[in-house]
């Protein structure tokens, strides 16, 4: 099977492309399609991935055909499989198996629900070949595929103009990273002369440290356009037009956890340099607690998950920054996040379907007695968000913070506690979502009945629900183990002791988590204002994302639109002016010269004549001269 | 067999056949181009095929008749991997576009349909001489008579722009490029009298020569190739012509005809002014730069479809431009597949803005808004043309556009870091005019406008389909196509003499 | 009597022909100067070829003699077509052919 490996790719993407060519007449059979076809990739993976553990090293590459030979560079379409790749793989199509199911009945009233499927499929064909590829040009492949997919989920509802605009918003600010991603490619064939990851991770050690740097932070914009890390956040929570599907398995499940994977895939590049490392982490945590803080103001279920995501990657970054074991725990920390906010997003989707669509957690309330399902099982989600033990984000996250207090210097106790207040402000914004929408006083718009979604939608939400339960426990030994040898180096990495006993942020960790979500109970237990009300400085800049949108608009927008227009008047007037002038001075003076026909017959003959007595002249001039 | 001559000269017989049919039998007149374009393809396929790759000749399939003894100036044809690929894109696109406009003349009794395919047909021969032509007077011939049966494309058969621009429009075409031709026609002279009295592409590549003598010479071949590709600041005619200039004229217009500027600068500007051409890279390289970014912006702030396209094209010409004169093999692979890629996938965006005017009668995004809704199969076409112009991966252009910045990369980082910038344009501009026609809510005029409620036809299909398949095929696997320009690339490389050809 | 003498005379009727199309006004007599100056010129060609002692020139004067003619018979209709339209035969009132 593992000789294959194009299989797993192939069976999505055929899907995909019978599915786009089909239309309306697949509107039977293709939701169901567009669900099988991630099954058996994942049914294959799966198998591939227990063919890979028995194999010595576990790693297999496979080259398909040429992709791009011109010279020294010689780009395959190759693919690998190692531990890595192996868990992505089955988080993709696992996950994302899961929730095609949901979205056959979410979608189930969409008369485009064949094209979305196709769209559906696509992403995953193109996550695949993402984790798969064993260059980075096939990395990038899979990356502006991905980034693709996104845009057409995003705006799948096109004629919505904030769908249009959040799907383009979200398509730039990738291209903005991707510039970044490409560059790094570039400068991996200018110093190394190869793309390939063996080669590349072998050569990379002959770098200058600022050719290093350099290279890391290129690859670090293209990771933080793609996971909406800062600076490139802003389009992420906008991408939540998409129907909620799409958020659940590309905004939050795996898509925007790419930058992890990219870093975590780069590790030699990475760890080799203590000054990228510190960039890296620093990014992560300025994310998390920029996350947390506007997720804590938000109204809008889906925005609040959204945030929530931006802020649980700044958690997965502060753990590839880290370096090291670390690493490894990120990877897990991604892979339980991919079960639980999948979960929960799932969940607001099925809190959506029974409430016409409404979105504001302020219009929600005591919906634990009407969706018993949904509320259970998104209980699970946010007990794992919230790190209480023994669900699976206490054994994921936990890990991380105490990584983060072993920095061996000062800097331990600045990104240590930043992590602790970020997992307070977790627990007090994720429980506020959740009281507001399942408990307290009804709160809700006239006639609405809600109710229990079908079968379809809430069987992945269980299965879900589980995962977000037992991951945790089950990963923290086995996969940390399962994924290390990929981190090359890492025993090399000094071990520095804590600045705090391990025990000692263990007990913080739940502690915090159980402050803030007492402090959310206690504040928003009895219900809140239908209204958002006027409040302070903080609170408000918060719901305004932190001014990070007017930045955007006032430093990249407005001064973009000004000098398009400049230059289109430049370019008719300037450029464009200098020709037609020349062209209007040539026309002015044959106008003049024009006066000289003046109809009379016997002026033209004077001419003539002196014209004959010109050439006369001259030619005597020469003769005798 | 006579492949060069006949891929030549058919299609000038088919114009002279087409240009005889009355003008009562439009039809006739359709299917004879049609015909006659397919024949022209099938010469291409044929011409590839006997093309020998791995061959060491710089120059293959020659073939010389005797023309003006006195000049020494001979019919030789002969091709390398470069010219090979622009010949099959034309033969390729003319069918295309033929079919494409098959019905654009239908209602407007006033112009004859004979004329307007006997004038593409003229068109495909002068292009395709341009390519084939292996003796420096010959190429100056088709290069200049090219321009005719274009200014009446433009003057004469634009639609839906009033006559007045259309006849400014034209009268720009011809008149830029009349200066540039002329100007090269001085350099021929020239290269002639220095070059030992003969006009022998081959026999001139090795020319002796001063250094000024050779830099003016390399200023006026390179002036008219920049005016006709064109390079920033000689473009102000592309975005009147490609908007006045019927669709499919203007895909061939921006597909193929200012493709034989870029063309010519390899073939001419490089091989027989090495050294002036390494002079004067970097204000070349400085002028595409330029382009890319400046016309990236412009493009932004356009409001009708066709100018929007001419104004990406420019930018894609400065990408063009820095593979070019990067003068490395990565970058100068990535430059002449980028002129096929970029035929192929602006042609295909031309032809579905084309489609997209017929039905509404503007060329205006204003005009447009939420089209999606009524049409989403032509949206769907479009959109993939215009992923295809910003260079998405997984199509034909990326695959260009990657090996153009490598190069450049490998030489110039400032510039590649900068060209990169117009990646980021490129997402900006398409995906702009993308939703502000097909996406968001439905302008309520559009749904009143008669021709909008058809989706795309089987013709139409059938014109899009094989550009759609070619730009998927040649993204994933463009090795058929790298594997003949890449000998040809090294060759010209070398007689650049740069020390670093083989990497 | 040496061949200069009849060069002479050829100039000077050269010259008469030419003040006389500047500065006469009637088509009649413009047309007579314009016959004149070709005549000169006749004269002048069948001198030279006494000079030279071949042919070439007469046979020149054959043809300018064809010429002559021909430019009489167009000449003299336009004329004869203008005075009767214009009820004039002044070449300056005849100026419509301009910018």
């Amino acid at each position: 099977m593992l000789s294959n490996l194009w299989l797993l790719f192939a069976i999505p993407a055929a899907s995909a492309t019978i599915l786009l060519l089909s239309g309306k007449r697949a509107l039977k059979w293709g939701p169901w399609l567009g669900v099988i076809a991630p099954a058996i990739s994942f049914v294959l993976g799966l198998i591939m991935f227990f063919q890979l553990r028995d194999l010595n090293p576990r790693v297999t590459e496979q080259n398909l055909w040429s992709f791009i030979p011109v010279g020294d560079l010689q780009v395959s379409f190759g693919l690998m499989f190692d531990p890595l790749t192996a868990v992505f793989v089955l988080l993709i199509t696992g996950v994302g198996s899961l929730i095609h199911l949901y979205a056959v009945g979410y979608m189930a009233h969409d008369e485009r629900r064949v094209t979305f499927f196709g769209y559906f499929n696509l992403f995953i064909t193109a996550m695949l070949l993402l984790v798969l590829g064993n260059n980075y040009v096939m990395l990038y492949l899979g990356w502006e595929g991905v980034g693709l997919a996104s845009y057409l989920l995003i705006s799948f509802w096109y004629t919505r103009p904030s769908a249009a605009t959040a799907g383009k918003k979200a398509f730039i600010m990738n291209r903005v990273g991707d510039a970044g991603f490409i560059l790094a490619i570039f400068l991996m064939f200018a110093y190394l002369n190869t793309v390939n990851y063996g080669q590349v991770f072998e050569r990379v050690g002959s770098l200058s440290a600022n050719t290093m740097l350099i290279l890391g932070l290129l690859l670090l914009l293209g990771a933080c356009g793609k996971s909406g890390q800062f600076p490139l956040q802003a389009w992420l929570p906008d991408a939540m037009e998409g129907p909620t599907p799409v958020s659940a398995l590309i905004h939050a499940a795996t898509m925007v956890t790419a930058g992890v994977y990219v870093i975590a895939r780069s590790n030699p590049v990475f760890s080799a340099n203590t000054t990228l490392q510190l960039i890296v982490v620093s990014v992560g945590t300025i994310t998390l607690l920029l996350g947390c803080i506007i997720g804590c103001a938000k109204d809008d279920i889906k925005r609040v998950l959204a945030w929530s995501t931006v802020s649980q990657i700044g958690y997965m970054f502060l753990g590839v920054g880290l370096g090291g074991g670390a690493y490894a725990l990120a990877i897990i920390h991604l892979l339980a996040h991919g079960f639980f906010k999948a979960n929960m997003f799932l969940g607001a989707g099925s809190v959506m379907h029974g409430m016409k669509d409404q979105v504001d957690i302020r219009r929600f309330g005591a919906l634990s007695k009407y969706m018993k399902i949904t509320w259970l099982t998104f209980m699970m989600g946010w007990l794992a968000i919230i790190g209480i033990p023994p669900l699976s984000g206490y054994f994921t996250k936990e890990p991380i913070i105490a990584a983060a207090f072993e920095r061996g210097d000062w800097t331990s106790w600045l990104f240590g506690w930043a992590a602790l207040l970020g997992a307070l402000l977790t627990a007090f914004y994720m429980t506020r979502l959740f009281v507001l929408t399942f408990h307290g006083p009804k709160r809700w718009t006239e006639g609405q009945h809600p109710h229990e979604s079908p079968p379809v939608m809430w069987i992945p939400l269980v299965f879900l629900a589980i995962g977000s339960v037992v991951a945790g426990y089950l990963m923290h030994t086995s996969v940390v183990d399962w994924l290390n040898p990929v981190f090359a180096g890492v025993e090399n990495v000094p071990e520095y002791e804590p600045v705090m006993p391990h025990w000692l942020i263990s007990v913080l960790g739940v502690a915090f988590a159980v402050l803030g979500a007492g402090l959310a109970w206690a504040i928003f237990g009895r219900g809140t204002a239908l209204e958002p009300e006027p409040a302070g400085v903080v609170v408000t800049a918060a719901r305004n994302n932190l001014y990070t949108d007017a930045f955007n608009e006032v430093v990249f927008e407005k001064p973009g639109r000004w000098l398009t227009r400049a230059l289109v008047y430049v370019d008719n007037k300037g450029v464009d002016g200098v020709v037609n002038g020349l062209a209007a001075l040539v026309g002015g003076g044959s106008g003049r010269m024009r006066r000289l026909q003046t109809g009379f017959v016997r002026s033209y003959a004077l001419s003539m004549l002196l014209g004959g007595v010109l050439v006369l002249g001259a030619l005597l001039a020469v003769r005798l001269g | 067999m006579k492949y060069l001559s006949l891929i030549t000269v058919v299609p000038l017989i088919g114009a002279l056949v087409v240009a005889f049919v009355p003008r009562s039998k439009p039809e006739l007149a359709k299917l004879l181009t049609l015909a006659f374009s397919l024949v022209v393809f099938g010469l291409a396929v044929a011409t590839w095929f006997a093309f020998d790759a791995g061959s060491k000749a710089r120059l293959q399939l020659q073939e010389s008749y005797t023309w003006i003894p006195a000049w020494d100036a001979r019919f030789t044809f002969a091709v390398d991997g470069i010219s090979l690929v622009m010949i099959a894109l034309t033969a390729l696109l003319v069918p295309i576009v033929v079919l494409a406009s098959w019905k654009d003349l239908d209602n407007s009794g006033k112009r004859s349909v004979p004329a307007y395919f006997a004038l593409i047909l003229a068109l495909e021969g002068t292009m395709i001489g341009t390519f084939t032509a292996a003796d420096v007077l010959l190429f100056y011939v088709f290069f200049e008579v090219m321009l005719v049966p274009m200014y009446f494309l433009i003057g004469s058969f634009g639609q839906d722009v009033p006559t007045k621009q259309r006849q400014y429009a034209a009268v720009k075409f011809f008149l830029y490029s009349l200066v540039g031709g002329l100007i090269m026609l001085a350099a021929v002279i020239g290269l002639w009298v220095v070059g030992g009295k003969t006009f022998e592409w081959a026999s001139l590549v090795n020319a002796d020569m001063s250094t000024g003598v050779e830099r003016w010479l390399f200023l006026g071949f390179f002036l008219a190739f920049a005016i006709k590709a064109p390079f920033f600041p000689f473009h102000t005619w592309l975005p009147d012509a490609g908007g006045a200039a019927p669709a499919g004229a203007a895909a061939l217009l921006v597909g193929v005809m200012d493709k034989v500027g870029t063309f010519g600068i390899l073939r001419y500007c490089l091989s027989l002014f090495p050294d002036a051409s390494r002079y004067f890279a970097p204000l070349a390289i400085a002028l595409s730069l330029v382009g890319i970014i400046y016309a990236a912006l412009l493009a932004v702030g356009q409001n009708d479809l066709k100018r929007l396209i001419s104004y990406t094209s420019i930018a894609h010409f400065g990408f063009i431009g820095i593979g070019i004169f990067a003068f490395t093999l990565q970058a100068g692979s990535g430059a002449v597949l980028y002129m096929v890629n970029h035929g192929l996938a602006t042609g295909l965006l031309f032809l579905v803005v084309g489609m997209f005017v017929v039905r509404r009668g503007s060329t205006l995004v204003t005009d447009f808004g939420g089209a999606g809704k009524l049409v989403p199969l032509l949206a769907g076409v479009f959109f993939f043309a215009g992923m295809a112009s910003l260079a998405l991966p997984g199509l034909a252009p990326f695959v260009s556009e990657f090996l153009v910045l490598l190069g450049v990369f490998t030489v110039n980082q400032t510039v590649a870091v900068i060209a990169t910038v117009g990646i980021i344009l490129a997402a900006c501009y398409v995906l702009w005019m993308i939703q502000r026609t097909t996406q968001g809510t439905l302008n309520p005029t559009l749904s009143t406008v008669d021709g909008m409620s058809r989706d795309i036809s089987k013709r139409e299909m059938v014109v899009v389909a094989p550009l759609i398949v070619l730009l998927l095929a040649l993204g994933f696997y463009p090795k058929p196509v790298l594997d003949v320009i890449n000998p040809a690339v090294e060759a010209t490389l070398t007689e650049v003499q740069v020390v670093e050809a083989g990497k | 009597m040496t061949p200069m003498w009849y060069i002479v005379l050829s100039a000077i009727l050269f010259s008469v022909g030419a003040v006389g199309v500047l500065i006469r006004r009637n088509a009649i007599v413009l047309f007579m100067c314009i016959e004149l100056m070709l005549n000169a010129a006749n004269l002048a060609l069948v001198t030279f070829s006494r000079i030279n002692g071949t042919l070439d020139g007469q046979i020149m004067a054959f043809f300018v003699m064809v010429v002559a003619a021909a430019e009489v018979v167009i000449g003299l209709a336009i004329i004869m077509l203008i005075f009767r339209t214009r009820r004039s035969a002044s070449v300056d009132d005849a100026n419509l052919l301009k910018y």
